[in-house]
Order: structure tokens, then sequence, then C-alpha cells
């Protein structure tokens, strides 16, 4: 069974997916502004089963878009973060040694009570191998993020973060879950996912990932919004914020893109600035106030450096440019 | 459509963006569900299924809207006749011949029917195979076919038949024949280069930088201007591709192996009981290299390419020091952290370059100042053709160097038949490293880079 015939069954949001313009539509309404390549990317992902490959700059709105696809379904989202080292037994499962151990214990007299009338060293055996499938089961598996992506019945969304984080033999461990939405527990059998989840992974490109990971997943580049589209983004996602303000604010942020930055501002620096903004009741920009406030979008002490003398000159192109 | 999709994926192997098959039957999914109606959703599909990159979605962006490209064709009407007179009649087809009535093209032209055209273009294209283009030097020749596919031979025919008929109506028929002819012939040129730039365009480049990464780079006169950003892009690129590969360091948990120390330290806090079982891990760390680079007179015509590279190097490895000499030896990181990469060579040459060589006082600068940067971590890199101007080479330097190293490796520019003649101190210095290489094209220097990060560095 796929999501779409799922979610059909239980909610009207389902008509999102029936074409692009549709997605496009729900996306808003659960306050993403998308793009119309955003939009149809996700529309084939859902459609092919196949995961999205998410890059873009840091900020720009790659984990967002997995949770809002997980609004707009009403599905759970489930979320892992990549980072160096992560392995299987912290991605997939792991085993509950602890309890495992604590349960030995306990029934240690009962176990030997068991043991007790055996007739010989080989019954023993057989019984104590008995035990030991016992606790190799479902109650004393720990289930880690990829195992209950695949064990929600109904769906999900399942966001792998930063996947560009993790080791390239990670990334080879995945190729099996991504592909058939299985994995294999020895001590279980393979598990596999009734409902395919809807996977996102999204990378920062700190470094390059395997053509293999690649190409089972669709690909979805984000670049740095167009003005128009980010004063959307920015109306959305601060809803009482005056138009004007919008307009200059987005003006602004788009004169520092075309700096040589170290780090440019990206579409969730300039939605903190106009929370900022907004807290300090300002209706429209002046140079004052945006050198008190510089910090919110430039991360670095040489960034603020450098932009802090031209501030008047960016704000009077800002505010002069439609 | 099939044939076009093959086309086009075809031409996106051609601009360089990689597409296996698995990729193009996704694609082929993703048009089945989305069809052709709405070409930039059938833009943003296809991008999303085959262009795997940054890079690589620009590049399908520009081959798409060549590939998709139709310019309507624009057929010049008959001029209005001079001085209000109702024009002669026109001869029509049937009384040029047969054969000129049954002749397709002969029938668009005179109808002014662009999409007829088009179709007609891409039909004869497919006869011809002009996709085929691989060099810039067929395209007469496959205009030439693609022509005669169309059947422009027979247009001339009937031209020169509907000359020869009686009255005036004969030459306007040829004329207006002829002036749809050369439109015809200029668009088969226009859609020429444009096959060519789909499918042609790249592989040309490709060649280039095949070339060029097998040139000697100590050859007289140097790299030539036009080649050295092309080189320095591809320096940057391997580079890149290094570091990629071997600058993270790793803890790599060892499965299996009980770190039965740290057990049992841990399970103190429950009374012996082991809860939290730890297993081993090895740590894997980050490469150190310290390279060296000769910038004096011997080597001129490499030292350029050796900077490049100790610029891209130093982007992309977190903990590298440079070195740079002639007679005397400096620390180059902060420039070449400061500058874009032509200014900093400028600038490393500027201050230091094109002197007197001596291995010896570098050697020695080095032991005075940077000798503490030396752990059995480090790999030293040294770039250059051991030509000491008959000076002490300083061998005892080179000892303590490699003692105290992880490895030495030495990138010789010159042919290992040249080392040891007349200054070169080349095999004096060798018992001192662990390698040592000829090293003077792209190709050779990141195949040896990859065997020293391989072999020499621990990852």
């Amino acid at each position: 069974m796929t999501i779409l015939a799922q979610a059909a069954n239980a909610s009207p949001s389902m008509d999102s997916f029936a074409s692009v313009d549709a997605l496009v539509e729900g996306l808003g309404g659960v306050g993403y502004i998308a793009s119309r390549r955003i939009a149809t990317a996700l529309y084939m992902s859902v459609h092919l089963q196949k995961p999205i490959l998410v890059e873009g700059v840091a900020g720009v709105g790659k984990t967002e878009l997995a949770l809002s696809t997980a609004a707009l379904l009403d599905l759970p989202l489930i979320r892992m973060q990549c980072y160096e080292g992560l392995d299987e037994s912290k991605a997939l499962y792991e085993w509950k040694y602890g309890k495992q151990l604590l349960y030995t214990q306990i029934l240690k007299d009962r176990m030997g009570a068991e043991l007790a009338d055996a007739a010989g060293m080989d019954e023993a055996m057989e019984r104590l191998h008995g035990m030991g499938d016992m606790f190799f089961s479902e109650p004393f598996l720990e289930p880690r993020p990829l195992m209950k992506a695949l064990r929600e019945d109904a769906g999900c969304v399942l966001l792998i973060d930063e996947i560009d984080k993790s080791d390239e033999a990670f990334e080879a461990f995945l190729l099996e879950v991504l592909s058939a939405y299985q994995a294999s527990v020895p001590e279980l059998g393979v598990i596999k996912a009734k409902t395919p989840p809807i996977v996102f992974l999204t990378s920062n490109n700190v470094r390059d990932l395997g053509d293999a990971l690649k190409r089972r997943c669709l690909h979805l580049h984000i670049p740095l919004p167009e003005a128009s589209l980010e004063r959307r983004i920015v109306a959305s996602r601060v809803p009482n914020i005056e138009e004007r303000l919008t307009h200059q604010l987005v003006g602004f942020v788009h004169a520092l893109r075309e700096m040589d930055l170290r780090k440019s501002p990206s579409i969730s620096e300039t939605v903190d600035w106009a929370r900022a903004l907004i807290l300090m009741h300002a209706d429209s920009l002046d140079a004052a106030m945006v050198r008190d406030t510089l910090n919110v979008i430039l991360k670095y002490e040489q960034d603020i450096q450098m932009v802090e003398p031209q501030v008047s000159e960016l704000l009077r192109t800002a505010l002069t440019t439609p | 459509m099939q044939h076009q999709m093959e086309d086009f994926i075809r031409a996106l192997r051609a601009a360089d963006v990689k597409v296996s098959p698995a990729e193009s039957i996704d694609a082929h999914e993703a048009v089945a569900r989305i069809g052709y109606a709405d070409r930039e959703l059938l833009k943003d599909a296809l991008c999303a299924t085959l262009a795997k990159s940054e890079d690589e979605v620009r590049r399908f962006d520009r081959a798409f809207d060549n590939f998709f490209a139709r310019d309507p064709f624009d057929f010049a009407q008959p001029p209005p006749p001079e001085g209000g007179g109702s024009p002669p009649p026109e001869a029509r087809l049937e009384d040029v011949s047969e054969e000129a009535a049954s002749s397709e093209l002969a029938q668009i032209i005179l109808a002014g029917d662009s999409t007829a055209l088009s179709q007609a273009m891409e039909r004869a294209a497919q006869a011809a195979q002009v996709s085929e283009i691989r060099l810039s030097t067929q395209k007469s020749r496959l205009t030439r076919r693609l022509l005669d596919e169309m059947g422009v031979a027979e247009i001339e025919k009937i031209i020169s038949q509907a000359r020869r008929l009686e009255g005036e109506g004969g030459n306007a028929l040829a004329d207006r024949l002829e002036a749809g002819r050369r439109i015809v012939a200029a668009e088969a040129q226009r859609y020429m280069q444009r096959q060519h730039d789909l499918y042609a365009a790249e592989s040309g480049r490709q060649l280039r930088e095949e070339l060029l990464a097998r040139k000697a780079l100590n050859a007289e006169g140097g790299i030539d201007p036009v080649d050295l950003q092309v080189m320095q892009a591809l320096v940057r690129k391997m580079a890149k591709r290094l570091a990629d590969r071997y600058s993270r360091r790793r803890n790599r948990a060892r499965r299996g192996h009980l770190d039965v120390r740290r057990t049992l330290r841990q399970s103190m806090a429950y009374g012996g009981v082991p809860f939290n079982v730890v297993w081993k891990t090895e740590r894997v760390d980050k490469p150190k290299i310290i390279a060296i680079c000769d910038v004096s007179k011997s080597v001129a015509a490499a030292a350029q390419f050796l900077l490049t590279f100790l610029y891209s190097l130093n982007e992309v490895v977190d903990r590298m020091d440079a070195y740079a000499f002639s007679g005397r030896m400096i620390p180059v990181n902060q420039i070449l952290d400061e500058h874009g990469v032509d200014k900093a060579i400028l600038e490393v040459l500027k201050l230091i370059g094109f002197q007197q060589t001596d291995y010896g006082k570098a050697l020695q600068d080095f032991a005075e100042n940077h000798l503490d940067r030396l752990d059995r971590h480090t790999t030293v890199i040294i770039l250059g053709d051991a030509r000491s101007n008959y000076a002490d080479p300083r061998l005892d330097i080179m000892r303590t160097i490699h003692e105290r190293s992880r490895s030495v490796i030495w990138l010789n520019p010159e042919p290992e038949s040249y080392w040891n003649q007349g200054d070169s101190v080349m095999n004096r210095y060798l018992p001192f490293c662990h390698l040592a290489k000829t090293c003077n094209t792209l190709d050779q220097l990141e195949r040896i880079i990859e065997d020293v990060l391989r072999q020499y560095v621990p990852h």
C-alpha cells in the first residue's frame, strides 16, 4: 500500500498531491512557500516512491520542507540527525543490553531451578537455547529511527538530516533501506515496511555523496529565493509584519548576498531578522536599526565589520530598487 | 517521443551530466506520469530525476533549453506588387511537372507552414543521424546531408524547371521557392550548430582537458596563459577530490571487540554488573601535511604549477603548513590564505621566487624555525628538482626530518635520468625519502598524491 492510498482514506489532504499546483497550494497552507521546482520534486518523489535528496546552503529550508510535508499529510515525522561515527546500532536498532542483563540477574534462580532437573548436560543446553531466544526478541529490541520508520504501519515522513556528515560506510548501509524499504536484523529476519515512508535526505555538501546513493534518490537543489518569493515567505512566517518593512528588509538582504561574505544570510536569517525587527517595534528600516541588529543576519565578526561602514549605502540601494 | 528522450539523455551525457540507465528509467516513469504538455513541469520533473548536484542542475538547465528550443521559422511573404496592379498569377506546382506536384518540401514552402517544416527537419535529422556529430569539422558535411534528406535537391530542380515555363507565373513561383530554399538552408545551419553545441561542444573541452593533464608542465615556455585557467580549475577539482577522501577524521567502531577495561570501569557504578558495554573504537587521524615548494630559477617553468597545487591543497586540507624557498625558506600559509590564487602565486614569487637555489640554506632555515612542526603524524612533501648550485646539501638536516616525520615524499619535476646530473643532488637525498617520484604532468601528480595519501597518511 502506498502513502497516498493510506492517506486518501484518512484525510482530505490527499488532494494536495493530485497535481503540482495543488501541492504548491497545500504546502502554502501549512506555511511553506514552495517554488514550482520544489513542489515538482516532492510530487515526483511521492508518486515514484523514491527518496528525495535535498541540497542547498544552510538555512534555506531543507529540513523545513520535510516538516511541512509531514504536517500536510498529517503523518508522524521521524528524524535522524547524522554525525561522524553514526552506525547501525544508533540508526537501526540495538539490543537493550542493560535490560537483558537485569532480567538474567533477576531470573537467575528461576533459571537454575528450570535447569536443575535436566537429565544431563545436553538437555540443559537444549533448554538454555530456548531461553536464549527469549532474550533476543521484540521486548528487548530498542528500535532506532530507521526501524521506527519502517514499522510505522500508516506510513511516516523520515528525515535523514545532514547525511553528508555521516561516514561512507553508513551511506552504503542506507542503500538497502532506501531502495527496498527494508532492513535485516540477524536475530529476527528481514523487517519490511508495510507502507514505505516518504524519505528526505538533506545535505550541506560537506563532502560529495556516493553515486550509488545519489542514483537511488531524486535530487532537489534549493537555491536562495528570488525577492518576490522571499517576501511571500517572510509574510507567511511572520504574519503581522507590514508590507513596507518586508519589502525593505528583503531588499537589504538581497543586497548583502551580492557581497563577498563568509556566510551569506539565507532564508532563516531573513525570517529571524524580521521577527527581531517586529520585537523592536520597527515599522521601517533605518541605518541605526540595521546596525543594531546586524548580528542577527551575519554570523561572522569579519562580515559584520565589512558590512557596517556600508550600511547606509546598502540601505539606499535596497530602498530604491523595486 | 521515446526517441526524443533517448537523444536528450545522450545530450545530457555529452554535457557531463552523468545519467545511469536506472535514472533514465526514472525519467521515463516521471514523464509517463506528468506528460509533455507543460514544458516547465517537464523540465522540473526531469531535473529532479536526472541532475544530481548543483553543478549538474546548472548544466541540465542549459542542455534542456538548448535541446527543446524550437524557434518558429519565418517565411517571407511575397512582396506586395508595386503600383497597385494585381500580381501576375503564379504558376502552380502541377504546371511544372508531376514530380514537382508531389514534392513535400515545395508544398511546405509554398504554404509557409513552419510547423510542418520543423517536423520535416526533425525527420530528416533522424535519417541523416546528425546527432552523431562529434567534431566541429563535421558540421558542413552533416548540414549538406540534412538538406539532401529534406529534398532540397528536388527543389532546385523544380526552380530551374519553373524558370523555363512560359509567362510571368513561372518566375514568380521560382522566386518564392528560391527564397524558401534559402530560409531552409539557413535554418538547417542553425539546427546543426545547436546539435553541435548539444552533443559535441563538451567533448571538445574534455579533449583539451585530457591533453592538458598529460602535458609536461616544465616544458619550455611554461604553460599557455589560456590553458592556465583550465589547469587551475583542474588542479582545484583534484585537490578537492583528494581532500574529500582523506581529510576527515573518523572514529571507526570495531564491532565485536569489547573494551574490557572501560566496561569494567563503567560497571563500578552498578555494583559490578556491566550495564554499559563499551566497544573498542579506532580513532582515525586527519592527515597533517608539511609541503615545501622550490620556486627558484631552475624550476621556474614548473613553479607556477607547483604553487597552484600548493594553493589548492591549502584550501582543502585543514592541517597543512606550506613553505616556499629559493635561497631562504619562508612560511607562505598566510599569503595563500589571504589572497586569491593568481595574486597569491604572484606574491610568493615576488617575495622569494627565481633566486639562486640553495637547498642547504633552505633546510637550515626550516630546521631552525619550524622543526617543532614535525611529529610522527606528519607527512612531508617536497616539491623541487634538488639542484643546489654545488652548495652543501645539509644531508644531516634531511636525516633529522626523515627520522622525525611519518614519511618524506619528494616530487621532482625532472625525469629520473636527469637526477644526479650536473648540480643535482637528488640521489644523495634519496636515502632519506620514503618515496621519490618524477612528477611533471597533472596526471602524474594526481596519481602520486593519491598513492601518497593512501599509503603514507593515516586514514
